[in-house]
């Protein structure tokens, strides 16, 4: 169970939800790791200054997990978090281990400003 | 946002956090700058057993709540913000942080802690945790009647190696060198504890195991021979860092780069004050940081308040 400030994703039926009433998402797929929680800080700190995009974390573990384990873009991937970046359901940017606020802020203007 | 504070302080472990709490609640304005994530290094530890009035937690939750205390009382905090440059020979000293801008106060409180040193090696990363540990203080109970190997020859090594066999059923110390660092009578000590086996000369190959650590893989340095040791527990003491680098030239250290106070937390620059693990000390815990931050804190104020008097 992710204990974070950000909105959880928990079932199968809120993925669905999130990416597909939402045109700008960003999810951290992970654990309660070392890696995985300065990636869920960088979102906490930046998720105000981008109202347009949607920022959730994902249990890796949890039942919704495989939605992002199972993405073709993430088959290469070994190192937690998963972080995957939707634009109107489809994957337009996937990153694997922690990643600097330098690296997110690069994707989130890239793709969705 | 404000660029001008009363206090900021660099880095917000237990050490900046704590300051941050003192400063704000006695009413200053404060700002709080941290390159990375908010708690330090309490972060990366899973479960925190040792630190009294709350019971055995995760590091980032005493890092949150900590966080949270430091906010109601009226602390700015920038995370994942890294620093810039930073000016403090001024009686204004300014801190410029990367997309934020300059900011500028009267006093500042360095708080940028450290890291263990580590071996640098892929397997050391995925055990870390699951095995591996860089401080007996806080690991050593988990290992209870467990095998386990301690990495390092200095005084740190093997005095933590003595105090892990409270707790381990056998303990290996494996070192590079044939000869030990550490002063002769803590080698004597070490060497009179049944629990103490050595291999002398060793170069560390790799940590394996399934779900957590099961196996040190070392090689002889003059006969190339490997040896697997049964461990459950890897404990690695071959020093630490202090995130100093940026304070070099400006702020007196020690060779280590470990920054050097007076009891009152002060450096050799006026108004600047260090607190926490960046500081020459033996003990390095999360209570011992805090404590720092308190007395960093209450020498600011103090050190405010007389400039204002005399001004
Ligand atoms: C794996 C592990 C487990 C541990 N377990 C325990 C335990 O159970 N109990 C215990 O008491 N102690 C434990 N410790 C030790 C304890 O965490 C540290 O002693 C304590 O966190 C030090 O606090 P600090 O505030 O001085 O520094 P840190 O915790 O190191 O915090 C310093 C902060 O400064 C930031 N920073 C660095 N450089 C800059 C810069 N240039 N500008 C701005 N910010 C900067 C860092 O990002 C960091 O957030 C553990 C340590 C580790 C590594």
């Amino acid at each position: 169970m992710l204990r974070t400030n950000l909105q959880h994703i928990d079932t199968d039926a809120d993925f669905k939800d999130v990416i597909e009433t939402n045109e700008n998402v960003m999810i951290c797929c992970g654990r309660m790791g070392p890696m995985c929680l300065p990636v869920y800080d960088i979102m906490d700190s930046v998720k105000d200054n981008y109202e347009n995009v949607v920022f959730r974390d994902m249990d890796f573990d949890g039942p919704a997990g495989h939605n992002i384990r199972s993405l073709p873009e993430c088959s290469r991937f070994n190192g937690l978090p998963f972080t995957v970046y939707f634009k109107n359901g489809k994957v337009a940017a996937a990153t694997t281990s922690i990643q600097s606020k330098k690296q997110v802020k690069e994707i989130l203007n890239r793709e969705f400003v | 946002m404000n660029n001008k504070y009363d206090v900021i302080v660099l880095g917000a472990g237990p050490a900046g956090l704590t300051a941050g709490i003192y400063l704000s609640r006695a009413k200053l304005s404060v700002l709080i700058v941290d390159s990375g994530t908010a708690g330090g290094q309490m972060v990366m530890s899973y479960t925190v057993a040792n630190y009294p009035g709350v019971e055995t937690t995760s590091g980032w939750n005493i890092s949150q709540t900590m966080l949270r205390q430091a906010k109601s009382f009226g602390c700015k905090v920038l995370t994942q913000s890294p620093v810039l440059s930073i000016d403090l020979s001024s009686e204004l000293k300014s801190v410029e942080v990367e997309d934020e801008g300059i900011f500028y106060a009267g006093a500042v409180i360095l708080a940028t802690g450290g890291v263990p040193r580590e071996l640098g090696m892929k397997s050391e990363q995925q055990y870390k945790g699951i095995g591996i540990s860089y401080c007996a203080t806080c690991d050593g109970d988990f290992f209870t009647d467990k095998e386990i190997v301690a990495i390092g020859g200095g005084n740190s090594a093997l005095e933590e190696a003595v105090g892990l066999t409270k707790f381990a059923s056998k303990v290996t110390i494996v070192h590079e060198f044939d000869h030990f660092q550490a002063q002769p009578w803590i080698v004597e000590e070490a060497k009179k504890n049944e629990k103490i086996h050595f291999l002398m000369a060793q170069d560390i190959i790799d940590f394996t195991g399934d779900e957590h650590l099961e196996k040190v893989i070392v090689a002889s340095k003059t006969t190339g021979i490997k040896t697997e040791i049964s461990a459950s527990g890897c404990f690695i003491f071959i020093g630490y860092v202090p995130n100093t680098s940026v304070f070099k030239g400006i702020i007196d250290m020690n060779d280590r780069g470990e920054v050097l106070t007076d009891q009152l937390m002060k450096t050799n620059v006026a108004g600047v004050y260090a607190a926490g693990d960046l500081r020459e000390k033996r003990y390095r815990q999360i209570t011992t940081s805090v404590a720092d931050g308190t007395i960093a804190a209450l020498s600011a104020i103090d050190f405010l308040q007389q400039k204002k008097t005399t001004n």
